[in-house]
């Protein structure tokens, strides 16, 4: 089919684009690390303290991993408004090449990242030994990471569309990211919280993927959150992949 | 008719502004010619073009492109044109022949044979040497030949290319016409826009002028020369014009004259004149300014130029713009 092959072909260039320049996967990686080495030993006296039932580590380090999958794909839209600039995306768009394809093989090359980077940080944190972790957990959990970064991804590059500059984008990023960061209990569970910030939280998709996370990487497979967030993280990506690639149908960039 | 455009409209609406940047385009281009836009700095020739390789859509009109209808066929006009964009459509860690052969995948070309065109291109283009360098690493020209040549890689119908020369040096630009009349005898059409008015003279087939988003006025370059009479006669005076101005007007073999501002480096302002006969006008004229005790600072006479076709239509010089 016409989508997939072109999908492929854009997918194709962005990532030996990606692995000419590996110096950024690895950038993206170095603040989880630091998380990791510098931020989770404060956390390691709550250990079995309400939130921390499963152990001070295997509460934060999946959490981290979300973090990084929000943060690594908010920021593609930065490289899409390069490009349009450069006239890279005018020159595709008068080929015939699917309109869906642009969009989605740029989204795909982000969320394959991501995932190399999920994986990375999980050995990491496991080489440390200081965690256990619960392996055929970590393979669902990286589902919820790959829609993730997916749905962020479609986000970002549908903004860069519309606002087609960096200085636009930057603050639009921070102004989502963080308090979508604050509140899904990355940094600390939300059941520290106060009750009305625990009521917001419930309205924010990835404090249910965070929360999924978390349980996956325990081996709590029978946790109501191990569904519900698939099943909202997949919806909200099926809507926002769709209207981003509307944004890349009709751009006038 | 390779294209054909009806009262095209484009306005662009931004901030609660709204700037008419086409006002009502009909044009037409025939199978296999050079046909040049051209027109000053903010004229509408990119949002003229835009259009018509359906990047975006006029607000009013219609056009046909290679048979296909622009607003109903998208899809199909999409296959038959090739379009290089006014800053090109490359950047950073990609070198050409990965351009390339992309290119002519996203025109659905095997691998292999995008492969094969696109050593091809290469090598007509002169960008063999560099293929598998990244294209950060080109020179301005070697840049603008990729532009063209990725443009070409599923050999259209017709060419679109925006300015095509701006900001090459004068053998570079020698070297793009050769490229631009290679592409047509080898059957490509070429519509290129441009503001360069020997461009204009020396590569189009046939042009059009545009101005403030409307055309002007149509036809081959000799046709247009031809439409403004006779020769040009153009002098330099110093200081204020109008006394010379109203003095030579009234000669009875002077068909028309306009005077320009003074300089303000030099003080002098030059007066053109349009006359049927220039080797015998000038000795008359210089007669004239002698009997008023007027010294003229400098006398030319030429052939009209393209400049005199846009100066007579719009009652300004397309070089003064730059
Ligand atoms: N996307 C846009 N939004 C608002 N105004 C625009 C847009 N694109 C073009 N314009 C305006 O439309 C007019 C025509 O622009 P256009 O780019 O077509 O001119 P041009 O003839 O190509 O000029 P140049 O020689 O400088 O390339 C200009 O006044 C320009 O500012
Ligand atoms: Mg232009």
């Amino acid at each position: 089919m016409k989508v997939v092959r072109d999908t492929w072909l854009v997918y194709a260039r962005a990532m030996k684009l990606n692995i000419k320049q590996p110096v950024w996967l690895i950038v993206m990686l170095v603040q989880p690390i630091y998380f990791l080495f510098l931020f989770a030993p404060l956390l390691e006296p709550m250990d079995g303290m309400p939130g921390f039932e499963n152990g001070a580590m295997e509460t934060f380090v999946p959490g981290l991993i979300i973090m990084m999958a929000l943060f690594g794909s908010a920021f593609v839209g930065f490289g899409l408004i390069a490009e349009l600039r450069q006239g890279v995306i005018e020159r595709m768009r008068v080929t015939p090449v699917s309109r869906t394809a642009l969009m989605l093989g740029r989204t795909l090359s982000t969320v394959t990242t991501t995932l190399f980077q999920a994986l990375a940080l999980v050995l990491l944190a496991a080489l440390t030994g200081r965690l256990d972790v619960y392996w055929p957990g970590v393979g669902l959990m990286l589902l919820i990471v790959l829609l993730t970064a997916f749905m962020l991804a479609a986000v970002s590059l549908g903004l860069a569309i519309i606002l087609k500059s960096e200085d636009a984008m930057a603050p639009v990023i921070n102004t989502l990211v963080q308090p979508i960061m604050l509140i899904s209990g990355i940094m600390l569970p939300m059941i520290m919280a106060p009750s009305w910030l625990q009521n917001v939280a419930e309205f924010n998709p990835f404090y249910y993927a965070v929360q999924a996370s978390r349980e996956l990487f325990a081996g709590n497979i029978d946790s109501p959150f191990v569904w519900q967030a698939p099943v909202i993280l997949g919806a909200l990506t099926i809507l926002l992949v769709w209207w981003a690639t509307r944004k890349f149908a009709r751009a006038v960039a | 008719m390779l294209i054909e455009t009806k009262g095209l409209k484009k306005t662009f609406k931004s901030r609660g502004k709204s700037v008419e940047a086409v006002r009502g385009v009909d044009l037409a281009v025939k199978e296999g010619e050079i046909f040049g836009l051209l027109g000053p700095n903010g004229a509408g020739k990119t949002t003229t073009m835009r259009i018509l390789s359906t990047l975006i859509e006029p607000t009013e009109g219609a056009a046909t492109v290679c048979g296909h209808d622009l607003a109903k066929e998208a899809a199909k006009v999409r296959r038959d044109i090739g379009y290089v964009g006014q800053h090109g459509g490359t950047w950073g860690e990609v070198t050409a022949r990965e351009e390339l052969v992309l290119q002519g995948r996203l025109y659905d070309m095997s691998k292999r044979r995008s492969q094969e065109r696109a050593a091809e291109v290469l090598e007509s283009f002169q960008l063999a040497e560099y293929a598998d360098r990244n294209v950060k690493t080109y020179s301005g020209g070697q840049k603008r030949r990729l532009d063209i040549a990725l443009g070409i890689m599923h050999e259209p119908k017709l060419l679109f290319l925006d300015e095509p020369t701006t900001g090459l040096d004068p053998q570079s630009r020698a070297h793009m016409w050769d490229e631009v009349r290679a592409l047509r005898d080898r059957g490509t059409a070429v519509f290129l826009t441009t503001h360069y008015l020997d461009e204009a003279d020396a590569l189009c087939d046939r042009l059009a002028i545009i101005d403030h988003g409307e055309i002007v006025v149509e036809g081959t370059p000799n046709a247009l020369k031809r439409q403004v009479a006779g020769d040009v006669v153009a002098i330099g005076v110093n200081g204020a014009p109008e006394g010379a101005l109203a003095l030579l007007r009234g000669k009875d073999f002077v068909r028309e004259a306009e005077a320009g501002e003074p300089d303000p480096a030099t003080g002098i302002a030059l007066l053109r004149l349009y006359v049927d006969d220039g080797a015998a006008a000038v000795p008359e004229l210089l007669r004239a300014l002698d009997a008023e005790d007027i010294a003229p600072a400098s006398i030319e006479l030429h052939r009209p130029s393209l400049d005199d076709v846009f100066l007579k239509q719009t009652g300004r010089s397309l070089r003064e713009e730059k």
